[in-house]
């Protein structure tokens, strides 16, 4: 006991400088305003806005892919100023008098400034004319309604009207519950005039984005000529939490990630985002009618 | 005499009237009949296939060939259990992607021999399993939808207990969409809606009502072609009646749709689905 009554105790010398470090360490915040920084989903690093940007949204730490909206995608997709956007204005209504449904898509149009949760057009990519459909997964989860399903297929009946090919980047939560019904309708109604697409031996091309899932996994997402995923994307049909509590097990290890999907055969191939414009040039080129 | 005229009158308004939880709670009744019950009553010849020949054979979708009043069809259903260890053969319904691809194998079939088809839907929805994932349930439903959308020859598709989602769409992109009186079709089932909107599973009652998942209710949206009405009290009340209703109806309808070119035929099931959504532009 009296060993320790006359020990030295040690103290740490603290400077201001050094104070400032270990609150900047400890809650792993750099002192910057806020909205400038962002904290990577996977390796948890802490990345500049600005820098993110630049990479389009891809961690410079570990390549984790961020989520891109429709205009983001489009601008490193289509070829500058050769975008046409079609059926701007649609929005949706409320087939099924679902309460709040108005309020909550105006509430979305603010929010994302999109009308709805895709955005449809068409354009060139490195030179090639497409039409182009682009989903959104700000705009209520991505989820699928009347909207999504209408300039879908508008988009797809131009393309056979032009003898386009058609590329689509899917993005959804599933289909949108609030127009109930209606919503399954549009699985069949664009998974139709996709065969219409194919009668006519025209090309369509999906990119499956994070999250791909339930009723667009299971129409229009899994029907292109050629399947392309961003890495680690989420693609799947029934919900995690739903399968979880079905079989009462443990999923595996990667499950419903894209290189799962690879392994297991549904998919073509995955593309790291700064190769995908690259790709889909190969691929056009390879398909061009006028060869 | 009034009062027994009212009484009566406040019977069948009860029976008639049902609200669609009432409807849903018979649509999933253990003694609601199943497919093969009705395939006994209203098909002759009836031999099933089996197989998707690359997977295996999925107990919870039956189909196979048969004879409706003397003319060839090919039939595929949704099977559920008649009772606990039945359900569990039949895994409840829920088919996994080799189901699907077993009714596509036949529904192809069904199109290179010019033999209508018959799809009996009775679901609560696609199998949500490991095992389904890693099968591609996703892209088993969408070659149904897709290959269903211009299949040449005339298909009929009935909805006779549950409707579940896409897990029943892949069955019923079809010429006409029929729905027995008290059957029920959704974008997925209320609990699963009460939990999404309102973390609560138990407000299911609410849920069903504010869907609108009834036949009565899809037939007034156009999204069905014919609501068939069922013996009082629901069809397992009377078996033989409904089978026998149902089969008048097909023997009529595909008399009709019979006579119809092709080309004409899938244009209109195109046309069908194509105008359905509303929005506003």
């Amino acid at each position: 006991m009296l060993n320790n009554f006359f020990k030295k105790t040690k103290y740490i010398t603290v400077s201001q400088q050094s104070l400032r470090r270990t609150e900047e360490n400890s809650d792993n915040k750099p002192s910057i305003p806020d909205g400038m920084w962002v904290k990577c989903g996977s390796c948890s690093k802490v990345l500049y806005k600005s820098d993110l940007d630049e990479s389009n949204k891809i961690c410079n730490h570990c390549g984790y892919h961020f989520r891109l909206n429709a205009r983001e995608r489009i601008n490193i997709t289509i070829d500058k100023d050769t975008f046409k956007e079609f059926d701007y204005n649609m929005i949706s209504d409320n087939p099924i008098g679902f309460e709040g449904y108005e309020e909550k898509t105006k509430k979305m149009k603010h929010q994302t400034g999109i009308n709805e949760a895709v955005v449809t057009g068409m354009g060139r990519v490195s030179g090639t004319e497409v039409v182009i459909c682009v989903m959104d997964s700000n705009f209520m989860m991505g989820s699928m309604g009347s909207v999504v399903g209408e300039k879908i297929t508008r988009a797809v009946e131009k393309a056979i009207d032009l003898k386009l090919p058609v590329i689509i980047f899917t993005a959804s939560g599933g289909a949108r519950m609030q127009e109930g019904i209606f919503s399954l309708m549009q699985m069949a109604k664009v998974s139709a005039a996709i065969g219409k697409l194919g009668e006519e031996g025209l090309l369509y091309i999906t990119i499956l984005t994070d999250p791909t899932t339930g009723g667009v996994t299971a129409s229009f997402a899994m029907l292109g000529d050629i399947i392309l995923a961003e890495p680690g994307t989420l693609v799947g049909f029934a919900g995690k939490r739903v399968i979880e509590q079905t079989i009462r097990q443990e999923l595996p290890e990667g499950f419903q990630k894209a290189e799962f999907l690879l392994e297991h055969g549904f998919i073509d191939r995955i593309v790291p985002r700064s190769e995908l414009k690259g790709t889909l040039k190969k691929i056009l080129t390879i398909h061009d009618r006028n060869r | 005499m009034e009062k027994l005229e009212k009484v009566q009158q406040m019977i069948t308004n009860k029976l008639d009237n049902k609200t669609a939880w009432e409807r849903l709670s018979l649509a999933r009744m253990i003694e609601r009949p199943t497919a093969l019950d009705y395939i006994d009553r209203i098909f002759d010849s009836f031999l099933e296939f089996h197989g998707d020949r690359y997977f295996g054979d999925d107990p919870s979708v039956v189909s196979g060939i048969g004879l409706l009043d003397g003319n060839p069809v090919t039939i595929i259903a949704h099977q559920k259990g008649r009772n606990t260890t039945e359900n569990i053969k039949r895994n409840f319904g829920q088919p996994n992607p080799e189901g699907y691809r077993k009714g596509l194998r036949l529904m192809k079939q069904a199109e290179k021999f010019n033999r209508p088809i018959v799809c009996l839907v009775d679901t609560p929805g696609a199998f949500p399993g490991i095992g389904a994932e890693e099968r591609g349930q996703g892209e088993a439903i969408a070659r149904n939808l897709i290959e269903m959308s211009n299949l040449k020859t005339p298909i009929i598709s009935l909805v006779i207990g549950e409707g579940g989602s896409g897990g029943a769409l892949a069955f019923a992109v079809a010429d006409e969409v029929w729905m027995l009186e008290n059957s029920v079709y959704s974008i997925l089932s209320p609990e699963g809606f009460a939990t999404i909107l309102w973390k609560d599973s138990s407000r299911a009652k609410e849920a069903a009502e504010i869907m609108k998942i009834t036949a009565k209710d899809l037939k007034g949206y156009g999204i069905i072609d014919k609501v068939i009405k069922e013996p009082s009290g629901g069809a397992h009340k009377d078996l033989d009646k409904m089978a026998s209703a149902i089969k008048k109806e097909l023997i009529d309808s595909f008399g009709i749709l019979k006579k119809q070119p092709i080309d004409e035929l899938i244009q209109k099931r195109y046309d069908k689905f194509r105008g359905m959504g509303n929005y506003i532009e």
